[in-house]
């Protein structure tokens, strides 16, 4: 027979201070713990969310970043004859030619300067990412004007509609910020093709080369006939794959996090086990006493573990509700892919809590299994002996 | 009161629940390791060590967006006029592909330099004669810093091919000579830039004369500041503008890559301070309950309430005295292994627990121990006797 739960609660709202202070403890624990998988998380729906499931990012053979790729005209043309092309409203083939860069500019985080993608791309690029004007309007062709991500508008002062960046020959009219969904590319700065092509002597090359396939049996087919081409000498990277590789950016932060929330549990379980030990030190005698009444040892020892595991559970809960509030908030970290930066959002999931609250548990099975071994232990009459 | 006529009743106390001591102690060891760490991580990242006299005249100048952005050849000559230049010399960043560059252990700095200048601005590193020799005199000779030699096994004469992705060529080198950087352990190839320039031209590209990046040595350190201003003066009007900044800023500018660390690091440590704090208040709090009785017969015996509070409060201090202690021994065993870590952040091998770290989190403990004792020391001083012997639990 089991001891009912209740007697746990009870106990637990009993030493409430005691409980209180130990679950914080355990709370800030999975706050660190939840706020690193949160980060994690973010980064890499920022980057799963981006690129078409059709589409292919066309860059030299051995380049594996847009930035280092270089596609020239004549490869370019060559491209453009192959079958298999989707085509947009206007029938024209969904092909995407396109020239990347990068500005240096002022962020919130790095007043002295932080590194941002520009791409230089075309209307049928901006068609091909979904991308939506929020406010102002697109760049024209013929300006100098470029428009820039909303996560970019978010976080430097400099790159606003009405402002001016300079980059290239000269400076350039910010007109209108974009919105491309949850997409990496809310990290870019967006201009047109030969204007910027012109600024950077790039007339005869572009970086790389955005195509996307009519169907998915169109697809493979189109990969291998651009990778096998000698002579077109590319390297084709399906876009979803090119984005999902880049999460690898978070990777320090990732494993620090990881490294600081399990340096932490230890400590933690630790004074767990201390709250635990000194519960059932106060109760010999009720210990004696269940165990007069017919309750086995391992009712005992089940008892203990499950407030020890009652204890982290709200240790957990508080955790979870100390890292909620990052949720939302917007941080950056750098690619050495594209040289930049990419901006994202942190996202408190509900996984990353269920992981956050089974992480606090896994702490306070630690902290109570030997407290609750002991309480099993204690013989009858010394127990009931015990003040 | 003399503090120490009570140290033996303070460290007697201390330790009558042993179990619940070392617990504590454990808890508090664990969490002030990982501050100390976290303390000692800030300053490797964003103060550095000291200055070597050869590094505090070193000057990097590059475009200002990125690395990856040429500069022109032509600027070589208008850098040396700036007075207090003693030297310049050309840094041309290669990147490409070593063998697979999927693996992220195939990434390591290559360089393309004049092999005579190098050894001037770097007159630290440790290198046989006639291997400097030999990199000076051959063409498609390169060397490597010994940690890089060692990670791939590399043997004298050996193989490198360099797949070019900025650059449209490939690059045969032979590693002609092994150095060593006393002052840490950076993964670099150095090769010869003019060879880079031959199998350029020999590519069909046109355009040669540009540069990534521009080293610059100052004649004296008191000179540097005025120097980077004068360069970067000198080109902010140009298609080229420049950021030029002392080695020591130039290593720190990649650390801004990893995000926000600066304020991760303090949210963390945040953290981990309080939590010390709740598990220290927690363990004295339990600690006194247990005691009120016996805190009543010490009132009996003529203890005031003042020295009670005192031996309470002392008893706070130095279990988070001793857990700071062991905490800091940890902290420095693991900056050890973190120094020697495989991994790419060369600003971590100067990860070491300075004295100031250690005067700090010492600090930190003791101040956690007396605060987290004042609340329960507080209420057991002031219980009236006759209150506290009846008590019972």
């Amino acid at each position: 027979m089991a001891i009912p739960i209740a007697y746990n609660l009870r106990n637990l709202v009993v030493r409430k201070t005691t409980t209180l202070m130990t679950a914080i403890g355990i709370g800030l624990t999975v706050a660190v713990l939840v706020a690193d998988l949160a980060l994690v998380e973010g980064l890499r729906t920022a980057f799963e969310a981006t690129g078409h499931p059709l589409q292919l990012v066309v860059m030299r053979k051995g380049s594996n970043a847009e930035l280092n790729s270089t596609v020239t005209r004549e490869a370019l043309q060559r491209l453009k004859s192959k079958p298999g092309f989707a085509a947009n409203g206007a029938g024209e083939p969904m092909i995407s030619p396109e020239i990347l860069t990068v500005v240096n500019l002022p962020s919130v985080d790095s007043p002295n300067g932080m590194n941002l993608t520009v791409r230089a791309l075309s209307q049928t690029g901006v068609e091909m990412r979904g991308a939506k004007i929020q406010n102002g309007r697109w760049f024209q062709p013929g300006q100098r004007e470029v428009v820039v991500g909303k996560s970019v508008a978010k976080r430097y002062p400099n790159a606003q509609p009405g402002k001016r960046i300079r980059f290239g020959r000269g400076e350039w009219d910010v007109v209108g910020v974009f919105d491309a969904g949850e997409s990496a590319f809310n990290s870019e700065i967006w201009g047109e093709l030969n204007q910027i092509g012109a600024d950077f002597n790039r007339q005869d090359t572009v970086s790389s080369v955005l195509v996307r396939a009519s169907d998915a049996a169109t697809l493979q087919a189109l990969e291998n006939s651009l990778n096998d081409d000698r002579q077109l000498g590319v390297n084709v990277v399906r876009e979803r794959d090119y984005y999902e590789q880049q999460t690898s950016a978070g990777a320090p932060l990732q494993y620090f996090g990881l490294l600081v929330a399990a340096i932490m549990a230890v400590g933690s379980s630790f004074a767990a086990m201390n709250t635990m030990y000194a519960a059932v030190a106060r109760r010999a005698k009720e210990i004696g006493t269940l165990r007069v009444l017919g309750f086995s040892r391992g009712a005992i020892l089940f008892s203990f573990l499950i407030e020890s595991l009652l204890l982290s559970l709200i240790g957990g809960v508080v955790g979870c509700l100390i890292a909620l509030p990052i949720n939302g908030v917007t941080t950056g970290v750098g690619s050495f892919a594209t040289f930049s930066e990419i901006a994202f959002n942190f996202r408190v999931s509900p996984s990353t809590m269920l992981s956050g609250v089974i992480f606090a548990l896994i702490v306070g099975a630690i902290g109570g299994l030997f407290p609750a071994s002991n309480a099993a232990r204690k013989e009858i009459l010394t127990a009931l002996r015990e003040i | 009161m003399n503090v120490f006529n009570y140290l033996p009743l303070i460290t007697k106390n201390s330790f009558r629940n042993r179990r619940r001591s070392v617990l504590t102690i454990g808890s508090l060891m664990v969490s002030l390791c990982l501050l100390v760490l976290l303390m000692a991580m800030y300053e490797a990242l964003f103060y550095g060590r000291e200055q070597t006299p050869a590094q505090a005249v070193r000057i990097m100048m590059r475009h200002r967006v990125s690395l990856a952005q040429p500069l022109p050849l032509a600027y070589e000559a208008k850098i040396r006029q700036v007075p207090g230049v003693r030297a310049v010399s050309v840094r041309q960043w290669f990147g490409g592909t070593y063998r697979d560059a999927r693996d992220p252990k195939n990434f390591f700095a290559r360089f393309g330099v004049r092999p005579k200048d190098l050894f001037i601005a770097y007159p630290e590193y440790v290198i046989p004669e006639e291997q400097k020799q030999a990199f000076e005199r051959e063409r498609t000779g390169c060397i490597a810093s010994k940690s890089l030699a060692e990670k791939f096994g590399w043997r004298p004469d050996e193989r490198i091919t360099l797949v070019g992705d900025i650059f449209p060529t490939t690059l045969e080198l032979k590693l002609v000579g092994v150095f060593e950087d006393p002052n840490n352990r950076f993964e670099i190839l150095y090769f010869n830039w003019d060879y880079l320039r031959d199998s350029l031209k020999a590519a069909g590209t046109l355009d040669l004369d540009f540069t990534s990046q521009y080293l610059v040595l100052a004649d004296s350190p008191d000179n540097v500041p005025r120097i980077i201003k004068a360069i970067d003066d000198m080109f902010d009007n140009s298609p080229f503008p420049t950021k030029t900044e002392s080695e020591q800023a130039f290593a720190l500018s990649f650390v801004s890559f990893l995000g926000n660390l600066k304020l991760f690091l303090l949210a963390i440590g945040g953290a981990v301070t309080f939590t010390i704090l709740l598990v220290s208040a927690n363990t004295l709090s339990m600690s006194v309950r247990e005691r009120i009785r016996e805190v009543g017969v010490l009132k009996t015996l003529g203890f005031t309430p003042g020295t009670i509070f005192g031996v309470l409060l002392g008893e706070g201090m130095m279990i988070a005295f001793i857990g700071g202690v062991l905490g800091c021994v940890l902290a420095a065993g693991l900056c050890v292994v973190l120094r020697n870590a495989p991994v790419p952040m060369p600003q971590l091998q100067a990860l070491t627990v300075t004295p100031l770290i250690v005067a700090i989190s010492l600090l930190i403990a003791l101040l956690i121990g007396s605060l987290s004792a004042v609340v329960p020391a507080f209420g057991a001083a002031r219980r009236p006797i006759l209150d506290s012997l009846r008590h019972t639990g």
